[in-house]
């Protein structure tokens, strides 16, 4: 097997935060795939921190919610973890406690004017102890035709963040689907049930360990086993 | 030779079974059941260049208390499930059911947690359609399948009948494991 850090950074790209190594495609090392893929190690790379200037328009942006955070009582770097730029789109870490006030910055503020909420992802990091569930949010600023992610961590054991229906209305469906596939749990929202899944199902069927289900299909003279249990995702 | 001699001209016998069929085959209004992909071939057997006005069927109902056949287009959830399952109780009797492409026929790629495998888990099937999707060629070749089948609904004594032979002939089938397919 080789080493796996030979691979670690692609080429022209300063930092990036390795945040696993995958072993194999369907994770059967060796022999074991009949995929040809069973000897591939691919490190799990997310972009890392990045250090003023940004370069565009972000610098300003920044600036102006700084100042906005600072006028709302709140110093800029408790409520932003990091601030990411990668491939020219900007991404704010926030973190939960201050989220609500983060976002009502964005929307309030003359300089920045984020109008419109697309809505709330999740994503399921298995791999980032203490921060496995990740809520992605994305801005549109139609007055400056902007647009800016913010992303909030979470721990697995306590997926907790707190609601911006108050502050962007619409987000409301968005929070109740994020909650159904991912069970990341909004405080604050007026009614948090399933929207997608049946009312009485159980588990967070987007998880990454949420089994993908299925029945052996019976063919004459032969079964098939369900897609799940020919060959080892995890 | 019998009573057909006897007869004016302009007047033709049959059986009360014949003439049911024929009425009914006539005129299937189906259920919009639309759900997926297929949908969209559903939609195309629909239209002027394929037509399903050929057969009376070109209204498609949106309510089923006034249709008899529902054409599952598409994969169904098991969220949807019950909602079908509703759908088909209201429709009134005598009504037919298609199971248009894999997905509604046996979950078809979707073989997962997400999906019911086979609508006729859920409501009786009367014909099978295959195709991922199929085109509205094959959908009018079930459909003329299914009106053969209608026409030839036994009723009363022959009905009974019927159901028995065909519970022995059920009774007595192996099961797909037990047949010999292409997998020796």
């Amino acid at each position: 097997m080789s080493d796996p850090s030979v691979r670690a950074v692609p080429e022209g790209v300063r930092e990036l935060d390795i945040i696993g190594v995958r072993n194999g495609a369907f994770g059967v090392a060796g022999s074991g795939d009949t995929s040809g893929f069973g000897g591939l190690v691919e490190p799990i790379v997310m972009p890392g921190p990045t250090a003023r200037p940004f370069g565009g328009w972000f610098d300003e942006a920044t600036d102006e919610l700084e100042l906005a955070l600072a006028d709302a009582g709140l110093p800029a770097t408790e409520a932003i973890e990091k601030v990411v730029v990668y491939r020219d789109e900007i991404t704010y870490h926030v973190r939960r406690e201050h989220l609500v006030a983060f976002v009502t910055a964005l929307r309030d503020e003359p300089a920045l004017r984020f109008e419109f909420c697309s809505g709330v992802s999740g994503v399921h990091y298995p791999h980032e102890t203490g921060r496995e569930l990740h809520a992605v949010y994305h801005f549109l600023s139609i007055t400056h035709n902007r647009r800016v992610r913010v992303e909030v961590s979470v721990p697995d054991d306590d997926a907790r963040i707190p609601s911006i229906v108050a502050v962007y209305p619409t987000n409301d469906w968005h929070e109740r689907e994020t909650w159904d596939f991912f069970g990341i749990e909004f405080e604050g929202h007026p009614a948090l049930t399933r929207i997608m899944m049946p009312d009485d199902w159980p588990g967070h069927p987007q998880r990454k360990d949420y089994p993908l289900g299925g029945i052996p299909v019976e063919y004459k003279g032969g079964t098939i086993p369900p897609p799940d249990q020919r060959r080892s995702y995890n | 030779m019998g009573l057909e001699e006897q007869l004016p001209s302009g007047v033709l016998l049959t059986t009360v079974e014949k003439f049911a069929g024929y009425a009914r085959k006539g005129s299937l209004w189906p259920a919009t059941f639309g759900l997926a992909c297929c949908a969209i071939e559903m939609m195309a057997a629909g239209g002027p260049r394929y037509d399903i006005a050929r057969y009376g069927m070109e209204v498609f109902r949106a309510s089923p208390r006034q249709a008899d056949l529902m054409i599952v287009a598409g994969r169904v959830s098991q969220k949807m499930a019950p909602v079908l399952r509703q759908i088909y109780d209201q429709m009134p009797g005598p009504k037919w059911v298609i199971a248009m492409g894999v997905c509604a026929s046996s979950g078809g790629m979707f073989n997962n947690y997400a999906i019911v495998q086979g609508v006729d888990h859920v409501v009786p099937v009367d014909i099978y359609l295959p195709g991922c999707p199929p085109r509205p060629e094959m959908l009018f070749d079930a459909i003329l399948k299914l009106h053969d089948k209608i026409q030839d609904t036994k009723m009363g004594a022959h009905r009974r009948a019927e159901v028995a032979e065909l519970e022995t002939i059920a009774l007595s089938a192996p099961t797909t494991l037990e047949m010999k397919g292409l997998m020796r």
